[in-house]
C-alpha cells in the first residue's frame, strides 16, 4: 500500500483526531487553527479525489483493518462520495471560519463538535456498510444536537428538544431497517447486497422492501420530505447561524443515503418505491413554496428554501433516470451553497436592523390605516444622493446573488441546473407515457417554486434594503464577509466551469446507474498480503476493472 | 419462545410508540427508551432464536456452523445499545435544561392554555 490509498481514510480520522485534542487544548486560538488546519485538509483530500475521478480512476476501496468484503467494513469513494465530500469541505471551512469571528464565543465546545460532525458526515458518505452508516449518522447527530444547542436559550433548547426527538425516533426506525434486511439478505455490506439482491426469493422480497421502506422513513425524515419535515424549519432558524449553515449538508446527508441505497437495492431486482419519492418531493416541494410565501423573517425563508431543494433533489431522483439524477446532482451542490450563504447573510443582515423591525412590518402589513398614518408622522428625509454604505452593498449584492440562484434565475449556476433539470425532465416525459404526467407537474410545480422564492425574497429584500429611512452601516468583519463570499464564488465558479461540472455529473449519474460496477470493485478487492519478512513491503498488484 | 419475543416486541413497540406521542417531556424519555429496548431485541431476533448455541467459533466443540448462533446481530446490538445509552442521557441533559428555561416539563416549553 502507497501512501496515497491511505488518503481515503483521512477525511474520518483528520477530525476525528483533531477534535479530540481540541478537548484538551482550551485556548480558543489554537482551537481555530487546528480547525482550520483540519478543514484545509478535507479540502485538499476532497479536491484530490475529485480530480483523480474527474481523470478516469475506479471506485477506490480500502479495507479498513484489511479485512476483505462482505466480512470487513469497507470505505468506498466514487464519484459521487467524492463530491459530497467536496460540498462538505468547502462548506465546513467557510463556516468555521464565520464561525470563529464570533457565534464561537457563544457555548462550549464549538470547535470539537463541529470537527465530529464533519467526521460523521464524511463517514456517511465514504462507509461501504449499512450499519457502519447508522454508526456515522449517529456521530453526525450526535454532535449536531451539540451544535443546535449551541448558545442555549429557551428557544433553542425547545426546538433542540423536538429535533433530538425526532432523530432518536428516526434512528430506531433505522435500526429496524437495517436489523429486516440482514434477516433477509444475511449481509449488511452495501457491495454484497447489491450482489444479492436479484437472487432473493419471492417469498423473502416483501420482507426486505419492507426493510428498505423503514429504512428509507429514517432517510427521507432527515432529507425532509413532507410530512416529516416540521422540525426542520423551528430547528434550523432557532440554531445560531453558522450551524444553520451547515445544516444545510444535513439534509443533503439523507438525500446521498436515499440515492446510493435505493439504486443499489434496485440492482437487477424490481423496482420499488419510486412512486412514493416522486410524489413524496412533489408535495414537498409545494409545502415548501407555500412556506416560502408566507415566511415574512429571512431565515424561516432560508428554512423553506432548504424544503424546497430538498422536495425538487427527490422528486428529481424519483424518475429513476440517470440524465435526470445528473441534473439535479447540479442543482443540489447550487442549493447547498446558495441556502448555506442565505443562512450566514440573514445574520448579517438581521444585525443592520433595528430591534423589532420585523414585527413592524408585520403590523404595518395587517393594519394598513394605521401604516398610513405612522408614515404621515414620520418627518420627510431627504434621501437623494445618499450613497448606500458599503457594507450594506456588499450585503446586498450577495444577498440578490444568493437569491438569484435558490429561485433560479439566469444568469447563475441556480438557473443552469434548473433548466439542466427542466430540460431533462421534459425530455423523459415525452419519451415514456406513463411519466408525462408526473413530469408536466413537476415542470409546473418547479416553475411555481422559483416565481414564490422570486416574490417572497424580493419582498424581504426590499423591506431590508430599500424601506428603513436610515442605513445603518453594518460592521463587518472580513471573518464573516469572507466566508459568505467564498460561497458565492463557489457557486460562480461552478457556472463559469459549467462544462467540466456537468461532464463530471454525467459520469456520477452514470456510474450510480451501474450499481454491479459498485459491488463488482468491491468484492473484487483482496486482502494486501503481509509485508514479506526481511524484504522490504511490496506494493501489492491492483486489481484491474473492467 | 418465538411467540412470546414476538408479543414482547410489539408490547414495548406499543408502549413507547403511546408515551412518545404525550405532552410530558419524561414521558417521551420513557417512551424513547422503551422504543430502544424493542430494537434492540427486534436487531437479536434478526439473527434466529436459538437456545445452547455459542456464537463464537471453537476448536472441535461441534462439526458444523449450523450448530453455532450467528454473532453478527449479538454485535450489532451491543453498539445499538450503547447508541441509544447516549442519545437517553444526553435527552436527559436537555430536558432538565428545559425544565430550568421554561418552568414546565411540556415539550413545548408552555402549558396548553385550557
Amino acid at each position: 500500500m502507497t501512501l496515497q490509498d491511505h488518503l481515503l481514510v483521512v477525511p474520518i480520522v483528520l477530525p476525528m483526531i483533531l477534535g479530540a485534542i481540541m478537548l484538551f487544548v482550551q485556548k480558543r486560538n489554537t482551537q481555530i487553527a487546528l480547525g482550520v488546519a483540519s478543514c484545509l485538509g478535507l479540502v485538499a483530500v476532497a479536491s484530490w479525489l475529485v480530480w483523480q475521478f474527474a481523470t478516469g480512476a475506479g471506485i477506490l476501496v480500502y479495507q479498513v483493518s484489511n479485512w476483505p468484503a462482505p466480512y470487513g467494513i469497507m470505505l468506498v469513494a466514487d464519484h459521487l462520495s467524492a463530491l459530497m465530500l467536496a460540498l462538505a469541505a468547502v462548506l465546513g471551512l467557510t463556516v468555521l471560519v464565520y464561525a470563529s469571528v464570533r457565534w464561537d464565543r457563544a457555548g462550549v465546545h464549538f470547535h470539537p463538535l463541529f470537527q465530529l460532525m464533519l467526521m460523521g458526515i464524511n463517514g456517511a458518505f465514504l462507509t461501504g456498510d449499512l450499519f457502519n452508516l447508522f454508526v456515522f449518522f449517529e456521530i453526525m447527530l450526535a454532535a449536531s444536537y451539540g451544535l443546535v444547542l449551541h448558545g442555549s436559550g429557551p428557544d433553542r433548547v425547545k426546538a433542540g428538544l423536538h429535533y433530538i426527538v425526532i432523530n432518536t425516533v428516526g434512528a430506531s426506525l433505522f435500526l429496524i431497517g437495517i436489523a429486516l434486511i440482514y434477516g433477509v439478505m444475511g449481509t449488511l455490506n452495501l457491495a454484497d447486497l447489491a450482489a444479492k439482491v436479484s437472487s432473493v426469493s419471492a417469498q423473502d422480497r416483501p420482507l426486505l422492501e419492507a426493510g428498505a421502506a423503514v429504512l428509507a422513513v429514517a432517510f427521507l425524515t432527515k432529507s425532509a420530505i413532507w410530512p416529516l419535515n416540521f422540525w426542520l424549519v423551528p430547528a434550523y432558524t432557532a440554531a445560531t447561524p453558522p450551524v444553520a449553515a451547515i445544516f444545510a449538508v444535513l439534509s443533503k446527508v439523507g438525500v446521498y443515503a436515499v440515492l446510493r441505497i435505493w439504486l443499489l437495492l434496485s440492482a437487477g431486482a424490481p423496482d420499488f418505491g419510486d412512486e412514493w419519492l416522486l410524489y413524496g418531493g412533489m408535495i414537498t416541494l409545494l409545502i415548501g413554496t407555500v412556506g416560502l410565501l408566507a415566511s415574512q423573517e429571512l431565515n424561516r425563508l432560508a428554512g423553506y428554501s432548504l424544503i424546497v431543494s430538498s422536495g425538487t433533489l427527490l422528486a428529481a431522483i424519483g424518475f429513476e433516470d440517470p440524465y435526470i439524477t445528473a441534473s439535479a446532482l447540479y442543482y443540489l451542490v447550487a442549493a447547498t451553497l446558495a441556502c448555506a450563504a442565505l443562512f450566514l447573510l440573514v445574520e448579517l443582515l438581521e444585525r443592520t436592523r433595528t430591534f423589532g423591525a420585523n414585527v413592524l412590518a408585520l403590523t404595518l402589513e395587517a393594519f394598513q390605516a394605521e401604516g398610513a398614518v405612522d408614515r404621515a408622522e414620520v418627518p420627510e428625509v431627504d434621501e437623494v444622493g445618499k450613497p448606500i454604505p458599503m457594507g450594506m452593498a456588499f450585503l446586498g449584492l450577495t444577498f440578490v446573488i444568493a437569491c438569484l440562484i435558490v429561485a433560479g434565475l439566469p444568469p447563475l449556476v441556480g438557473f443552469l441546473s434548473k433548466f439542466a433539470l427542466l430540460a431533462s425532465v421534459l425530455e423523459v416525459g415525452q419519451q415514456t407515457v406513463v411519466m408525462a404526467t408526473p413530469a408536466w407537474i413537476l415542470i409546473a410545480l418547479l416553475f411555481i417554486s422559483s416565481l414564490a422564492a422570486l416574490l417572497s425574497m424580493s419582498r424581504a429584500g426590499i423591506r431590508v434594503f430599500w424601506a428603513p429611512a436610515e442605513l445603518a452601516s453594518p460592521r463587518l468583519y472580513l471573518g464573516e464577509a469572507g466566508p459568505v463570499a467564498a460561497l458565492i464564488l463557489v457557486a460562480v465558479a461552478l457556472t463559469v466551469g459549467a462544462g467540466p461540472a456537468t461532464a463530471y455529473l454525467g459520469a456520477t449519474a452514470e456510474q450510480l446507474y451501474q450499481p454491479e460496477h459498485y459491488s463488482r470493485a468491491v468484492i473484487a478487492k483482496t486482502a494486501v498480503p503481509p509485508p514479506q519478512q526481511g524484504s522490504p513491503a511490496e506494493r501489492p498488484g491492483q486489481e484491474e476493472l473492467p | 419462545m418465538e411467540l412470546i419475543l414476538a408479543l414482547a416486541i410489539g408490547l414495548l413497540t406499543g408502549v413507547g410508540v403511546w408515551l412518545l406521542l404525550r405532552p410530558r417531556t419524561y414521558q417521551v424519555i420513557l417512551g424513547l427508551s422503551f422504543v430502544s429496548y424493542a430494537v434492540n431485541l427486534f436487531i437479536f431476533a434478526m439473527g434466529r432464536l436459538a437456545i445452547d448455541q455459542a456464537p463464537i467459533k471453537e476448536a472441535d466443540r461441534f462439526a458444523s456452523l449450523l450448530q453455532y448462533d450467528d454473532p453478527l446481530p449479538q454485535a450489532l446490538v451491543l453498539t445499538a445499545i450503547v447508541i441509544s445509552f447516549a442519545m437517553t442521557s444526553l435527552f436527559l441533559v436537555v430536558l432538565l435544561a428545559s425544565r430550568g428555561l421554561t418552568g414546565t416539563d411540556h415539550v413545548d416549553g408552555k402549558e396548553p392554555e385550557v
